[in-house]
């Protein structure tokens, strides 16, 4: 038996997500990614001596757009200092929620495997400025010094603390993503795990087989995409069996994720008490919606992922396979789901239009500018086309991806001038005339039920256009004559 | 008219008179800056002289009435402002060696407003460092004296805008007020002092003592004229989310009627009053009751604790507030062999010993298993407090008492941390409840000192308080008048 | 809250987490100092509080929010002037040890 059959791993996560709003949570400045270090800053966001905040409404709006999509209780909340020093922080606090969040006691189902997952809580805080740390190794152990950009300083955030409810890596991935496209569909975050947009801190513990008392835990930080979630959080839940079957005991901490080298190290050089002296933030009002706004919200929260999978789910089909049930994830994280449902109205199968947009469209329109909008219709012109077999697949995702690049260009011209055209039922129907003339003992075998010298004709109508051939339109040449001919 | 007369003036006269084209807003700065030039050196009121900028100011005042322009109600007006007020371009030091040398890329509503309604800022004045103290001892830079005499202490912590008006350096001048900063100092160096109600004055750009209790308020000569900037002052400001909107104080002449009012005399701060304040006291009672307002004691038990608790909330918040001064963004950095070092030693070395013992109070109140027992305690104390006032209140239209249980002292009399606290005994109450209050003087002990009754009312209260003090003013037969100016007669 | 005189130790650590340099003398006269206060503090320890809901905030107002509209941030050159030390437009600071 392996160390791993032993032991149970326990995972509870801490979403951090960055809201969409236009300004910082509590000044004016801009909240957006990439400026000029320092541009984006203001007294209240560099914590000048005599500033205040004053709360941006759109950043409440949103938590409580993501605290009802998580099935959270909106409640009466209070805004904290939680103090505690550190550069990238102006104010050496964090203006934070503590005893009373805006959001409370929430889940969501995990679509693969069905698992609820809770929700604790989902709190309103500020980001932190950016250090940059300047030296040797580039990592904040064995730099010369740092550099601090506080363009982030007072960004909005959520964060969206679950339950220890997950048991590995795997689940977490699973949870994460999931949570990502819930948070998306809200409008309240673009859930960029690259742009740092989306980031997770995971607790870690483990606990022999048949105990019930959790391990102690470790909290690991930076983990920046769902392939580093998984990494950490199996090798800290082996590096803890690991202690632990040799008797040793797991020191509570928190430990740093490397990705390079492919393991946690625990950061603290020196052992000290975390003491962050919560208090309520006086220079703020607690926020109290009423159950109206609580009502309005809901309302006009629009559909989410579970219900909009569930919709596909029944397009596909009774038990969809795991692969559809992924092409069916992609397609709402991409928010491509309009598109399937516009290609049922023209009779494109959900199988076919499933596919392209979930293998095709969602990795084309993958790093384009947050503006660009899917040309929809053109996209769905091109699956009409390839549904009747106007296009072979291959030729439908060729014109796709010249569709994806520039949203302006007219289908049918750029279908001509890719001289994909037109195998017609009639150019087809006499090609495959030409070749039966050429290959008569072929033809007599088909003929004879030799289904599989179909292959054969499709092959050589290939070669004879030049690739331009419609696999589909010969195939039903071919069993039209033969039909004809044997009544 | 002379250099003499202009000290001499109120803002109210000022202001008429700069409007009127009487004489021009140049003339009023020039004679108060000669004042400073004359005695500052004795009195030492100013951290930060303004003067370039307030002869520009002045002349800018005076071409915008050449062109026919409407002039605002402070017109001309020079105004000191408490160090602990940011001012873009000018250093604000809060008279802490941490930020020496800091010069704010913004400017402090209340500036602003005093501004744009034609005040000249001729200076910034010295404080107990970070506003922490009731004597300006603590300013890092030097101690201002009281100009009532130089042997004294003008009180504290807006020890030097205090002194600035009792010195004839300006008219009018802009303090903050934690737990009595604006009173004490008002009562002891014989001016008016004005602590309004929590939220009516936009704290934006105040550098933080404790933001729950801080509040900004006028010193004035007369009652009228602190009412009179404090309607400039007053009203909703979008950048500070505990200013009030739809609340602002108008100024209205007073009929210093106060007959048929039902005045309360805050049993519990008539403890441990020095002699001559206990008279003073007893005087103003029957003061007002000649003057037809119906007086009696009134208890508010809980005002006692107030002390205790203050001194856990204000330093609580402290600590927080000052963690930013850290020598990353601004001010003093002293290098260290890392972070954590640079942050001690900057912190070690740039803050003086009361705001470091405030600061380790603080720390130790909201530390994990202290909070419930010290910080938790003290805000429900607060609750009691602001509970009982509202008691007394459904009984009483204004409460008084005592601004300060003694005249000013001598240098170093306070050297106990605690004798210091118990100076202001009688106006943290008012802070802890958010309610306005105010120090008028009323009365001069046998060596002349002044000594100054303290008015307080409930929130939004100012007009029934104002008019209680300016009964008081009127029925007062004292003036306090500076070292120089009673021995020259 | 205990009739303990804060230790020499509390105080030590007290100073760490504001980040307070002191000396031994002033740790001493810190000490000192705060046990006196604290022993002042005695009066409130003895009510009794229950069912008292603390001040969290000193006004009673709730939902102070401004609208999402951008504003103009500082001039750069402005806010790096008062820095201590800069480099590439970013604060520099010394080397940090640990995390947070």
């Amino acid at each position: 038996m392996s160390l791993e059959d032993n032991y149970l791993i326990t995972v509870g996560l801490e979403v951090h997500t960055e809201l969409r709003t236009k300004t910082k949570l509590f000044c004016g400045c801009a909240n957006e990614f990439g400026a000029e270090p320092n541009t984006n800053t203001c007294p209240v966001c560099l914590g000048l001596p005599g500033s205040l905040p004053v709360v941006n409404r759109k950043a409440v709006e949103y938590a409580m757009r993501i605290g009802t999509a998580l099935n959270c209780e909106i409640k009466h909340s209070v805004f904290h200092r939680k103090n505690y020093f550190y550069p990238d922080m102006p104010k050496d606090y964090q203006v934070t929620q503590y005893d009373e969040p805006t959001c409370i006691n929430g889940y969501i189902e995990l679509p693969i495997t069905g698992k609820v997952v809770n929700i604790v809580r989902a709190h309103i805080e500020e980001d932190t400025g950016k250090s940059t740390h300047i030296g040797t190794s580039g990592r904040i152990t064995g730099a010369d010094y740092s550099l601090v950009d506080y363009n982030r300083s007072g960004i909005p955030l959520v964060e969206i603390v679950s339950a220890p409810d997950m048991v590995s890596g795997e689940e977490a991935r699973e949870y994460v993503s999931e949570l990502r496209s819930i948070l998306v569909a809200t409008g309240a975050t673009d859930g960029k795990m690259e742009e740092g947009s989306l980031r997770v801190d995971a607790n870690v513990s483990v606990r022999k087989v048949g105990t019930d008392e959790l391990g102690t835990r470790c909290e690991i930080k930076n983990l920046n995409s769902l392939r580093s979630l998984v990494r950490a959080i199996t090798y800290e839940a082996r590096r803890q069996m690991e202690i632990v079957d040799g008797g040793g005991k797991v020191t509570q901490e928190t430990r740093h994720w490397n990705e390079d080298l492919g393991r946690t190290s625990s950061l603290r050089s020196k052992e000290e008490a975390y003491d962050y002296r919560y208090f309520p933030e006086p220079d703020l009002s607690p926020l109290d919606p009423s159950v109206e706004e609580i009502e309005a919200i809901k309302a006009n929260l629009g559909a989410l992922p579970p219900k909009r999978r569930a919709a596909l789910v029944e397009l596909v089909g009774d038990s969809p396979s795991k692969s559809e049930i992924e092409q069916i994830q992609t397609v709402i994280n991409f928010d491509l789901d309009d598109l399937i449902f516009a290609g049922i109205e023209k009779g494109v199968p959900a199988k076919l239009s499933l596919a392209r947009c979930a293998n095709e469209v969602a990795g084309l329109i993958t790093g384009l500018d947050e503006s660009y909008l899917v040309p929809s219709e053109k996209l769905l012109e091109v699956l009409v086309k390839e549904s009747l077999g106007e296009l072979t697949p291959t030729q439908s995702k060729a014109v796709l991806a010249r569709v994806v690049a520039d949203r302006a260009i007219d289908v049918a011209a750029l279908i001509a001038e890719l001289g994909f055209v037109a195998s017609s039922s009639d150019e087809m129907d006499s090609l495959v005339g030409e070749i039966i003339a050429e290959s008569p003992s072929e033809w007599e075998r088909y003929l004879s039920g030799e289904d599989q010298l179909a292959g054969f004709f499709v092959g050589k109508a290939m070669k004879k256009s030049g690739g331009k051939a419609n696999g589909k339109l010969v195939s039903k040449s071919l069993n039209d004559r033969r039909s004809q001919i044997q009544g | 008219m002379s250099d003499a007369q202009f000290v001499e003036m109120s803002a109210v006269d000022i202001a008429a008179g700069v409007r009127s084209g009487a004489f021009s807003a140049v003339e009023v700065v020039t004679a108060h800056l000669k004042q400073i030039e004359s005695y500052d050196h004795e009195v030492k009121a100013f951290v930060t002289q303004m003067s370039d900028r307030a002869l520009e100011a002045a002349r800018a005042v005076d071409e915008k009435r050449a062109r026919g322009e409407e002039l605002g109600a402070l017109a001309g007006v020079p105004v000191a402002l408490k160090d602990n007020m940011a001012y873009r371009g000018v250093e604000t030091t809060c008279s802490s060696k941490i930020l020496r040398g800091w010069i704010p890329p913004y400017t402090a509503t209340v500036v602003e407003r005093l501004e744009a309604a034609g005040a000249i800022a001729i200076g910034k004045t010295n404080l107990d460092e970070f506003a922490m103290g009731s004597s300006t001892e603590n300013s890092a830079f030097f101690p201002t004296r009281n100009p009532i005499d130089l042997n004294r202490v003008p009180g504290g912590s807006s020890g030097g805008s205090a002194a600035s008006v009792a010195a004839r350096f300006a008219p009018i001048a802009i303090g903050s007020d934690t737990g009595g900063s604006i009173r004490q100092p008002a009562s002891l160096c014989g001016v008016v002092g004005v602590k309004p109600t929590y939220g009516l004055v936009s704290r934006y750009g105040l550098i933080a003592f404790a933001s729950s209790l801080d509040q900004i308020g006028p010193f004035a000569r007369s009652v009228e004229d602190s009412s009179l900037v404090l309607d400039v002052i007053s009203g909703h400001d979008e950048r500070d989310s505990t200013s009030l909107s739809g609340r602002s104080y108008d100024h209205q002449a007073s009929d210093g009627g106060i007959e048929g009012l039902r005045v309360g005399v805050i049993t519990e701060m008539m403890d441990g009053l020095s002699d001559s304040v206990n008279k003073a006291l007893a005087q103003a009672i029957e003061s007002l009751r000649s003057m037809g307002a119906l007086v009696d004691e009134v208890s508010v038990p809980a005002a006692k604790f107030g002390l205790t608790a203050y001194y856990l909330i204000a330093p609580a918040e402290a600590s927080s507030n000052l963690a930013r001064f850290d020598g990353v963004r601004y001010g003093l950095r002293v290098e260290g062999k890392d972070m954590n070092e640079t942050y001690e030693l900057t912190r070690g070395q740039g803050f003086g010993p009361e705001v470091k013992r405030r600061i380790m109070l603080g720390t130790y109140a909201l530390s994990a298993g202290y909070y419930d027992a010290l910080y938790g305690k003290a805000q429900k104390v607060r609750t009691l407090i602001a509970n009982d006032f509202d008691a007394a209140y459904s009984n009483y239209d204004v409460l008084i008492s005592a601004t300060s249980p003694t005249v000013a002292f001598e240098f170093n009399a306070k050297s106990d941390p605690l004798s210091m606290y118990m100076s202001d005994v009688c106006t943290i109450p008012s802070n802890l409840a958010g309610h306005p209050a105010m120090s008028v003087p009323f009365a001069g002990d046998e060596d002349g000192l002044p000594i100054g009754i303290q008015v307080l009312a409930p929130s939004f209260g100012e007009s029934v308080m104002f008019k209680v003090a300016s009964a008081l003013e009127a029925a007062a037969k004292y003036r306090a008048v500076p070292q120089w100016a009673s021995t020259e007669k | 809250m205990s009739n303990d005189d804060i230790s020499i130790e509390t105080t030590r650590h007290i100073a760490y987490l504001a980040r307070l340099a002191l000396d031994e003398s002033e740790v001493r006269e810190y000490a000192g100092q705060l046990s006196a206060i604290l022993e002042h503090a005695e009066d409130i320890a003895s009510l009794d509080l229950d069912g008292v809901a603390p001040m969290r905030h000193t006004l009673s107002v709730v939902n102070i929010m401004r609208d999402d509209e951008v504003r103009p941030s500082l001039d750069r050159e402005e806010v790096l002037a008062s820095a201590p030390d800069a480099q590439a437009s970013m604060f520099l600071v010394p080397k940090i040890v640990g995390e947070e």
